[in-house]
Protein backbone atom coordinates (compact mmCIF):
# COMPACT_ATOMS: atom_id res chain seq x y z
CA UNK A 1 0.00 0.00 0.00
CA UNK A 2 1.42 3.71 -1.26
CA UNK A 3 -0.47 6.47 -0.27
CA UNK A 4 -1.12 8.76 -2.63
CA UNK A 5 1.78 11.88 -2.73
CA UNK A 6 0.49 15.22 -2.64
CA UNK A 7 0.88 15.48 -6.76
CA UNK A 8 -1.36 12.42 -7.07
CA UNK A 9 -3.95 13.91 -4.76
CA UNK A 10 -4.41 17.10 -6.38
CA UNK A 11 -4.28 15.15 -9.88
CA UNK A 12 -7.18 12.45 -8.63
CA UNK A 13 -9.55 16.19 -7.30
CA UNK A 14 -8.86 17.69 -10.84
CA UNK A 15 -10.45 14.62 -12.56
CA UNK A 16 -13.40 15.72 -11.37
CA UNK A 17 -13.54 19.38 -12.07
CA UNK A 18 -16.39 19.78 -14.52
CA UNK A 19 -16.27 21.26 -18.30
CA UNK A 20 -16.59 24.44 -18.46
CA UNK A 21 -16.27 25.11 -14.86
CA UNK A 22 -15.49 28.64 -13.08
CA UNK A 23 -12.14 27.50 -10.29
CA UNK A 24 -10.64 28.68 -7.09
CA UNK A 25 -8.15 26.59 -5.92
CA UNK A 26 -6.61 27.03 -2.34
CA UNK A 27 -2.79 28.20 -1.65
CA UNK A 28 -0.32 24.51 -1.08
CA UNK A 29 -1.99 21.11 -2.06
CA UNK A 30 -4.76 22.27 -4.49
CA UNK A 31 -2.93 24.63 -6.39
CA UNK A 32 -1.07 21.76 -7.76
CA UNK A 33 -4.56 20.57 -9.47
CA UNK A 34 -4.50 22.97 -12.21
CA UNK A 35 -1.57 21.27 -13.59
CA UNK A 36 -3.59 18.06 -13.77
CA UNK A 37 -7.11 19.55 -15.14
CA UNK A 38 -8.12 17.44 -17.99
CA UNK A 39 -7.11 19.10 -21.42
CA UNK A 40 -10.19 18.00 -23.28
CA UNK A 41 -12.26 20.60 -21.08
CA UNK A 42 -12.14 24.12 -20.40
CA UNK A 43 -11.75 25.46 -16.81
CA UNK A 44 -11.60 29.26 -15.53
CA UNK A 45 -9.49 29.56 -12.64
CA UNK A 46 -10.30 32.38 -10.60
CA UNK A 47 -8.41 34.08 -8.02
CA UNK A 48 -9.31 36.30 -4.61
CA UNK A 49 -7.65 38.93 -6.26
CA UNK A 50 -9.52 39.36 -9.04
CA UNK A 51 -8.62 36.95 -11.86
CA UNK A 52 -10.72 34.91 -14.28
CA UNK A 53 -9.59 32.81 -16.12
CA UNK A 54 -5.36 33.02 -14.70
CA UNK A 55 -3.00 30.64 -16.86
CA UNK A 56 0.21 28.92 -16.28
CA UNK A 57 3.06 31.14 -13.85
CA UNK A 58 4.68 33.28 -15.64
CA UNK A 59 8.64 32.20 -17.56
CA UNK A 60 11.13 34.12 -17.16
CA UNK A 61 10.84 36.40 -20.12
CA UNK A 62 7.02 37.34 -19.38
CA UNK A 63 6.88 37.85 -15.64
CA UNK A 64 5.05 40.91 -14.92
CA UNK A 65 5.12 42.18 -11.17
CA UNK A 66 1.40 44.01 -11.74
CA UNK A 67 0.26 40.81 -12.58
CA UNK A 68 -0.03 38.29 -9.52
CA UNK A 69 -2.40 35.22 -8.52
CA UNK A 70 -3.63 34.77 -5.13
CA UNK A 71 -0.55 33.11 -4.02
CA UNK A 72 1.78 36.65 -4.99
CA UNK A 73 2.91 34.33 -7.68
CA UNK A 74 3.55 36.48 -11.07
CA UNK A 75 0.95 34.33 -13.33
CA UNK A 76 -0.08 34.82 -16.83
CA UNK A 77 -3.67 35.24 -18.42
CA UNK A 78 -5.61 32.60 -20.48
CA UNK A 79 -7.67 33.12 -23.77
CA UNK A 80 -10.93 34.79 -22.35
CA UNK A 81 -9.76 35.97 -19.17
CA UNK A 82 -11.32 38.87 -17.38
CA UNK A 83 -9.98 40.74 -14.64
CA UNK A 84 -11.90 42.85 -11.46
CA UNK A 85 -11.11 44.35 -8.30
CA UNK A 86 -10.94 42.57 -5.00
CA UNK A 87 -14.90 43.44 -3.73
CA UNK A 88 -16.14 42.02 -7.28
CA UNK A 89 -13.98 38.69 -7.13
CA UNK A 90 -15.42 38.13 -3.63
CA UNK A 91 -19.06 38.69 -5.49
CA UNK A 92 -17.96 36.12 -7.35
CA UNK A 93 -17.50 33.96 -4.31
CA UNK A 94 -20.13 34.89 -1.95
CA UNK A 95 -22.48 35.12 -4.80
CA UNK A 96 -22.46 31.43 -5.76
CA UNK A 97 -20.74 31.78 -8.83
CA UNK A 98 -17.77 29.88 -8.43
CA UNK A 99 -18.53 25.89 -9.18
CA UNK A 100 -15.90 24.67 -6.72
CA UNK A 101 -13.22 25.64 -4.51
CA UNK A 102 -10.79 23.07 -3.42
CA UNK A 103 -9.03 23.92 -0.17
CA UNK A 104 -6.36 22.85 2.05
CA UNK A 105 -7.62 21.91 5.51
CA UNK A 106 -6.70 20.66 8.86
CA UNK A 107 -9.54 18.85 9.78
CA UNK A 108 -13.13 17.90 8.53
CA UNK A 109 -15.90 17.12 10.56
CA UNK A 110 -18.74 14.16 9.61
CA UNK A 111 -21.49 17.19 9.33
CA UNK A 112 -18.75 19.14 6.91
CA UNK A 113 -17.25 21.82 9.52
CA UNK A 114 -13.83 22.84 8.08
CA UNK A 115 -10.96 23.86 9.99
CA UNK A 116 -8.11 24.99 7.78
CA UNK A 117 -6.67 28.33 8.80
CA UNK A 118 -5.83 29.00 11.76
CA UNK A 119 -2.86 26.21 13.13
CA UNK A 120 -2.93 27.80 16.62
CA UNK A 121 1.34 28.56 16.14
CA UNK A 122 2.42 30.45 19.16
CA UNK A 123 4.39 33.83 18.43
CA UNK A 124 3.14 33.94 15.15
CA UNK A 125 0.36 36.32 13.59
CA UNK A 126 -3.17 35.09 12.56
CA UNK A 127 -4.02 34.81 8.74
CA UNK A 128 -7.38 34.01 7.34
CA UNK A 129 -6.91 35.23 3.63
CA UNK A 130 -9.72 34.81 1.93
CA UNK A 131 -10.78 31.08 3.21
CA UNK A 132 -13.98 31.86 4.85
CA UNK A 133 -15.69 33.26 1.83
CA UNK A 134 -14.64 30.16 -0.65
CA UNK A 135 -15.92 28.06 2.50
CA UNK A 136 -19.57 29.39 2.21
CA UNK A 137 -19.37 31.12 -0.83
CA UNK A 138 -18.30 28.32 -3.61
CA UNK A 139 -21.43 26.12 -4.84
CA UNK A 140 -19.20 22.84 -4.13
CA UNK A 141 -16.09 22.67 -1.77
CA UNK A 142 -13.57 20.43 -1.85
CA UNK A 143 -10.85 19.43 0.67
CA UNK A 144 -7.35 18.33 -0.42
CA UNK A 145 -5.29 17.00 2.09
CA UNK A 146 -3.69 13.93 4.10
CA UNK A 147 -6.00 11.40 5.77
CA UNK A 148 -4.05 11.77 9.38
CA UNK A 149 -1.05 14.59 10.34
CA UNK A 150 2.49 13.56 10.57
CA UNK A 151 1.74 11.81 13.99
CA UNK A 152 -1.29 9.71 12.81
CA UNK A 153 -3.85 11.58 14.06
CA UNK A 154 -6.78 11.30 12.07
CA UNK A 155 -7.93 14.82 10.13
CA UNK A 156 -11.71 13.04 9.50
CA UNK A 157 -13.05 13.82 12.84
CA UNK A 158 -16.54 13.90 14.56
CA UNK A 159 -16.03 17.95 15.86
CA UNK A 160 -12.98 19.70 14.54
CA UNK A 161 -10.68 20.64 17.59
CA UNK A 162 -8.94 23.74 15.62
CA UNK A 163 -10.80 26.93 15.19
CA UNK A 164 -13.46 26.78 12.71
CA UNK A 165 -13.32 27.96 8.94
CA UNK A 166 -17.05 26.98 8.17
CA UNK A 167 -19.31 25.54 9.18
CA UNK A 168 -21.59 22.67 7.35
CA UNK A 169 -19.51 23.47 4.09
CA UNK A 170 -17.31 20.83 2.83
CA UNK A 171 -18.95 18.19 -0.01
CA UNK A 172 -16.31 16.09 -1.02
CA UNK A 173 -12.52 14.86 0.52
CA UNK A 174 -9.52 14.26 -1.13
CA UNK A 175 -6.85 12.33 0.71
CA UNK A 176 -3.90 10.00 0.09
CA UNK A 177 -5.87 7.47 1.20
CA UNK A 178 -9.69 8.01 0.33
CA UNK A 179 -12.59 9.72 -1.63
CA UNK A 180 -15.31 10.35 0.57
CA UNK A 181 -18.28 12.63 0.16
CA UNK A 182 -20.33 14.39 3.36
CA UNK A 183 -23.20 13.32 3.44
CA UNK A 184 -26.24 13.67 6.03
CA UNK A 185 -25.48 10.06 7.00
CA UNK A 186 -21.72 11.19 7.65
CA UNK A 187 -18.82 9.95 5.76
CA UNK A 188 -19.23 7.97 2.71
CA UNK A 189 -15.75 6.54 0.88
CA UNK A 190 -16.21 6.55 -2.63
CA UNK A 191 -12.93 5.28 -3.48
CA UNK A 192 -10.38 3.41 -0.97
CA UNK A 193 -6.83 3.18 -1.70
CA UNK A 194 -5.78 -0.50 -3.51
CA UNK A 195 -4.90 -3.15 -0.25
CA UNK A 196 -5.99 -0.91 2.29
CA UNK A 197 -8.39 -2.76 4.45
CA UNK A 198 -11.72 -1.35 5.34
CA UNK A 199 -10.63 -1.58 8.53
CA UNK A 200 -7.37 0.18 8.28
CA UNK A 201 -8.71 3.64 6.98
CA UNK A 202 -11.38 3.21 9.87
CA UNK A 203 -8.86 3.60 12.63
CA UNK A 204 -7.04 6.38 10.59
CA UNK A 205 -10.57 7.81 10.98
CA UNK A 206 -12.10 9.51 13.58
CA UNK A 207 -15.72 9.46 12.69
CA UNK A 208 -17.86 6.31 11.29
CA UNK A 209 -17.42 5.60 7.84
CA UNK A 210 -20.41 4.34 5.49
CA UNK A 211 -18.97 2.59 2.02
CA UNK A 212 -20.47 3.68 -1.04
CA UNK A 213 -22.07 0.67 -3.26
CA UNK A 214 -20.17 0.91 -5.92
CA UNK A 215 -16.68 1.78 -4.00
CA UNK A 216 -14.07 1.97 -6.53
CA UNK A 217 -9.68 1.60 -5.75
CA UNK A 218 -8.24 4.97 -5.34
CA UNK A 219 -5.26 4.90 -7.57
CA UNK A 220 -3.64 8.15 -9.56
CA UNK A 221 -0.72 8.18 -12.23
CA UNK A 222 3.35 8.15 -11.26
CA UNK A 223 3.59 11.86 -10.50
CA UNK B 1 -11.20 73.96 -12.97
CA UNK B 2 -10.49 70.53 -11.72
CA UNK B 3 -6.84 69.29 -10.88
CA UNK B 4 -6.42 66.81 -8.42
CA UNK B 5 -2.84 66.33 -9.62
CA UNK B 6 -0.57 67.46 -7.01
CA UNK B 7 3.03 69.20 -6.77
CA UNK B 8 5.12 66.69 -4.74
CA UNK B 9 4.91 63.84 -2.49
CA UNK B 10 5.19 66.27 0.53
CA UNK B 11 1.25 67.30 -0.16
CA UNK B 12 -0.04 63.67 -0.56
CA UNK B 13 -0.69 63.70 3.31
CA UNK B 14 -1.43 67.05 3.91
CA UNK B 15 -4.00 67.49 6.42
CA UNK B 16 -3.21 64.02 8.14
CA UNK B 17 -3.70 64.10 12.29
CA UNK B 18 -2.60 61.91 15.10
CA UNK B 19 -4.86 59.03 15.49
CA UNK B 20 -6.14 59.21 11.24
CA UNK B 21 -7.37 55.92 10.01
CA UNK B 22 -5.20 55.17 6.62
CA UNK B 23 -6.42 52.38 4.12
CA UNK B 24 -3.93 50.78 1.91
CA UNK B 25 -4.47 48.69 -1.21
CA UNK B 26 -2.18 46.47 -2.79
CA UNK B 27 -1.86 42.52 -2.93
CA UNK B 28 1.21 40.77 -3.80
CA UNK B 29 2.88 43.69 -4.17
CA UNK B 30 0.36 44.69 -7.45
CA UNK B 31 -1.37 47.99 -6.89
CA UNK B 32 1.29 48.90 -3.40
CA UNK B 33 1.96 52.02 -3.45
CA UNK B 34 5.15 52.14 -2.01
CA UNK B 35 5.91 56.07 -2.48
CA UNK B 36 3.20 57.10 -0.17
CA UNK B 37 3.55 54.10 2.29
CA UNK B 38 6.70 55.32 2.74
CA UNK B 39 5.93 59.35 3.00
CA UNK B 40 3.29 58.20 6.19
CA UNK B 41 6.06 56.69 7.76
CA UNK B 42 7.77 60.27 7.19
CA UNK B 43 4.90 61.95 8.27
CA UNK B 44 5.12 62.97 11.94
CA UNK B 45 1.99 61.44 12.60
CA UNK B 46 0.97 58.43 15.23
CA UNK B 47 -2.06 56.52 16.96
CA UNK B 48 -2.63 55.52 13.30
CA UNK B 49 -5.33 52.86 12.59
CA UNK B 50 -4.32 50.85 9.43
CA UNK B 51 -6.79 49.03 7.26
CA UNK B 52 -5.08 47.21 4.73
CA UNK B 53 -4.89 43.67 3.56
CA UNK B 54 -1.59 42.18 4.92
CA UNK B 55 0.78 43.68 7.77
CA UNK B 56 3.73 42.50 5.42
CA UNK B 57 4.41 45.45 3.07
CA UNK B 58 4.52 47.94 6.18
CA UNK B 59 7.28 45.68 7.79
CA UNK B 60 8.85 45.87 4.76
CA UNK B 61 8.99 49.02 3.36
CA UNK B 62 7.87 51.23 6.25
CA UNK B 63 9.13 49.26 9.20
CA UNK B 64 9.47 52.53 11.90
CA UNK B 65 5.63 52.53 11.78
CA UNK B 66 6.07 49.49 13.74
CA UNK B 67 9.20 49.67 15.14
CA UNK B 68 7.88 53.58 16.63
CA UNK B 69 4.74 52.15 17.95
CA UNK B 70 2.84 54.68 15.50
CA UNK B 71 0.03 52.31 14.58
CA UNK B 72 -2.33 51.47 17.46
CA UNK B 73 -5.11 49.41 15.36
CA UNK B 74 -4.97 47.35 12.22
CA UNK B 75 -8.07 45.91 10.21
CA UNK B 76 -6.38 43.14 8.25
CA UNK B 77 -6.52 39.53 6.76
CA UNK B 78 -3.45 38.84 7.21
CA UNK B 79 -1.60 39.35 10.67
CA UNK B 80 1.51 36.78 9.87
CA UNK B 81 4.99 37.70 9.28
CA UNK B 82 7.73 35.80 7.30
CA UNK B 83 9.55 33.70 8.20
CA UNK B 84 9.86 31.48 11.93
CA UNK B 85 10.77 34.46 14.19
CA UNK B 86 8.17 36.72 15.32
CA UNK B 87 8.41 39.99 13.43
CA UNK B 88 8.04 43.33 15.38
CA UNK B 89 4.21 43.55 14.90
CA UNK B 90 3.76 40.11 16.07
CA UNK B 91 5.58 40.84 19.11
CA UNK B 92 2.97 44.14 19.68
CA UNK B 93 0.09 41.73 19.03
CA UNK B 94 1.73 38.92 21.22
CA UNK B 95 1.99 41.73 24.43
CA UNK B 96 -1.19 43.29 23.49
CA UNK B 97 0.36 46.87 22.53
CA UNK B 98 -1.27 46.52 18.96
CA UNK B 99 -4.88 45.82 18.40
CA UNK B 100 -6.09 43.49 15.48
CA UNK B 101 -9.25 43.13 13.84
CA UNK B 102 -8.86 39.99 11.22
CA UNK B 103 -11.27 40.15 9.34
CA UNK B 104 -12.07 37.74 6.46
CA UNK B 105 -10.91 38.77 3.27
CA UNK B 106 -14.70 39.14 1.24
CA UNK B 107 -15.41 40.63 4.35
CA UNK B 108 -12.87 43.20 4.60
CA UNK B 109 -13.40 44.23 0.52
CA UNK B 110 -17.42 44.67 1.32
CA UNK B 111 -17.12 46.46 4.32
CA UNK B 112 -14.86 48.67 2.72
CA UNK B 113 -17.28 49.03 -0.61
CA UNK B 114 -20.08 49.56 1.73
CA UNK B 115 -18.85 52.00 3.33
CA UNK B 116 -18.29 53.91 0.13
CA UNK B 117 -22.09 53.18 -1.21
CA UNK B 118 -23.83 54.70 1.73
CA UNK B 119 -24.40 50.51 2.93
CA UNK B 120 -23.92 51.00 7.16
CA UNK B 121 -24.61 47.64 7.85
CA UNK B 122 -25.17 43.88 5.43
CA UNK B 123 -25.73 40.70 6.27
CA UNK B 124 -23.50 37.50 5.14
CA UNK B 125 -22.94 34.36 5.80
CA UNK B 126 -18.65 34.90 5.19
CA UNK B 127 -17.78 33.58 8.87
CA UNK B 128 -20.85 32.13 10.72
CA UNK B 129 -20.11 30.12 13.57
CA UNK B 130 -16.57 30.99 13.73
CA UNK B 131 -14.68 33.03 16.18
CA UNK B 132 -13.96 36.08 14.15
CA UNK B 133 -17.90 36.70 14.20
CA UNK B 134 -18.45 35.84 17.82
CA UNK B 135 -20.55 38.56 19.84
CA UNK B 136 -22.07 39.68 16.46
CA UNK B 137 -25.61 39.96 15.36
CA UNK B 138 -26.84 37.10 13.94
CA UNK B 139 -30.06 36.34 11.48
CA UNK B 140 -31.41 33.52 9.08
CA UNK B 141 -32.18 34.65 5.41
CA UNK B 142 -33.62 31.78 3.25
CA UNK B 143 -32.60 29.21 5.17
CA UNK B 144 -28.56 30.58 5.66
CA UNK B 145 -27.17 31.59 8.88
CA UNK B 146 -25.40 35.06 8.07
CA UNK B 147 -23.65 37.68 10.55
CA UNK B 148 -24.06 41.43 10.48
CA UNK B 149 -21.30 43.59 9.23
CA UNK B 150 -20.43 46.91 9.68
CA UNK B 151 -19.01 49.47 6.87
CA UNK B 152 -15.20 50.82 7.28
CA UNK B 153 -14.81 54.40 6.28
CA UNK B 154 -11.17 55.90 6.66
CA UNK B 155 -9.75 59.33 6.51
CA UNK B 156 -7.52 58.41 3.74
CA UNK B 157 -6.60 55.82 1.03
CA UNK B 158 -3.42 54.97 -0.33
CA UNK B 159 -3.16 53.38 -3.79
CA UNK B 160 -1.01 52.74 -6.90
CA UNK B 161 -2.64 52.55 -10.14
CA UNK B 162 -1.23 52.72 -14.22
CA UNK B 163 -2.43 56.06 -15.45
CA UNK B 164 -4.90 58.61 -14.54
CA UNK B 165 -6.26 61.46 -15.46
CA UNK B 166 -6.21 65.62 -14.12
CA UNK B 167 -9.89 65.28 -13.43
CA UNK B 168 -8.80 61.44 -10.82
CA UNK B 169 -10.02 58.93 -13.23
CA UNK B 170 -7.78 55.85 -12.70
CA UNK B 171 -7.22 52.86 -14.88
CA UNK B 172 -4.79 49.88 -13.46
CA UNK B 173 -3.26 47.34 -15.40
CA UNK B 174 -3.10 43.48 -14.29
CA UNK B 175 -3.98 42.75 -10.45
CA UNK B 176 -3.31 46.52 -9.51
CA UNK B 177 -7.13 47.52 -8.32
CA UNK B 178 -7.41 44.99 -5.67
CA UNK B 179 -8.93 47.17 -2.47
CA UNK B 180 -8.00 50.48 -4.47
CA UNK B 181 -11.69 51.02 -5.92
CA UNK B 182 -13.42 50.01 -2.74
CA UNK B 183 -10.54 52.06 -0.60
CA UNK B 184 -11.45 55.24 -2.97
CA UNK B 185 -15.19 55.25 -2.30
CA UNK B 186 -15.20 54.53 1.37
CA UNK B 187 -11.88 57.31 2.12
CA UNK B 188 -12.65 60.90 2.38
CA UNK B 189 -8.74 61.72 0.92
CA UNK B 190 -8.02 58.81 -2.03
CA UNK B 191 -4.51 59.54 -2.91
CA UNK B 192 -3.29 57.24 -5.97
CA UNK B 193 0.21 57.01 -7.17
CA UNK B 194 1.01 56.47 -10.70
CA UNK B 195 3.13 55.49 -13.56
CA UNK B 196 1.81 58.45 -15.83
CA UNK B 197 -0.60 61.23 -15.71
CA UNK B 198 -2.46 62.76 -19.35
CA UNK B 199 -2.66 65.74 -20.07
CA UNK B 200 -5.82 64.76 -22.13
CA UNK B 201 -8.96 62.77 -20.26
CA UNK B 202 -9.03 58.96 -20.31
CA UNK B 203 -11.43 57.30 -22.65
CA UNK B 204 -14.63 56.97 -20.02
CA UNK B 205 -14.74 53.43 -20.60
CA UNK B 206 -11.21 52.63 -20.16
CA UNK B 207 -11.59 54.10 -16.37
CA UNK B 208 -11.87 51.87 -13.21
CA UNK B 209 -11.96 54.54 -10.16
CA UNK B 210 -14.15 57.48 -11.41
CA UNK B 211 -12.66 60.79 -10.43
CA UNK B 212 -15.40 61.58 -7.87
CA UNK B 213 -14.07 58.85 -5.39
CA UNK B 214 -10.44 60.62 -5.93
CA UNK B 215 -8.87 63.65 -4.39
CA UNK B 216 -5.09 63.23 -5.11
CA UNK B 217 -2.94 62.23 -8.29
CA UNK B 218 0.70 62.13 -8.60
CA UNK B 219 2.74 60.24 -11.13
CA UNK B 220 5.93 58.67 -9.38
CA UNK B 221 8.33 56.15 -10.36
CA UNK B 222 7.58 52.68 -8.64
CA UNK B 223 9.19 51.91 -5.85
CA UNK B 224 8.91 48.69 -5.26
Amino acid sequence: MTPLNRNQIAWRAAQDLPEGGYVNLGLGMPVLAANYAPEDREFMFHTENGIVGVGPVAGENEEDPDLVDAGSQKVTLRPGAALADSAMAFAMIRGGHIDVTILGGFQVSVTGDLANWDAEVPNKGPLVGGAMDLAVGAKSVWVAMAHTTRDGAPRLVETCTYPLTGVGVVDRIYTDLAVVEVTPDGFLVHEILKDLSRDALQERTAAPLLYSPDCAVLSAPDL
Amino acid sequence: MIDKRIENIAAALDGITDGASVMISGFGGAGLPVVLIRALEAASVDNLTLILNSLRFIETYAPGLFADKRVRKTVSSAARGRGKESSEYELQLEQGTLELELVPQGTFAERMRAGGAGIPAFYTPTGFGTKLTEGKETREFNGRQCVLETALTADFALMRADVADRWGNVSFRGTQANFGPAMAMASRVAVVEVERVLDEPLPPNAIDIPGIFTQRIIAVPDER
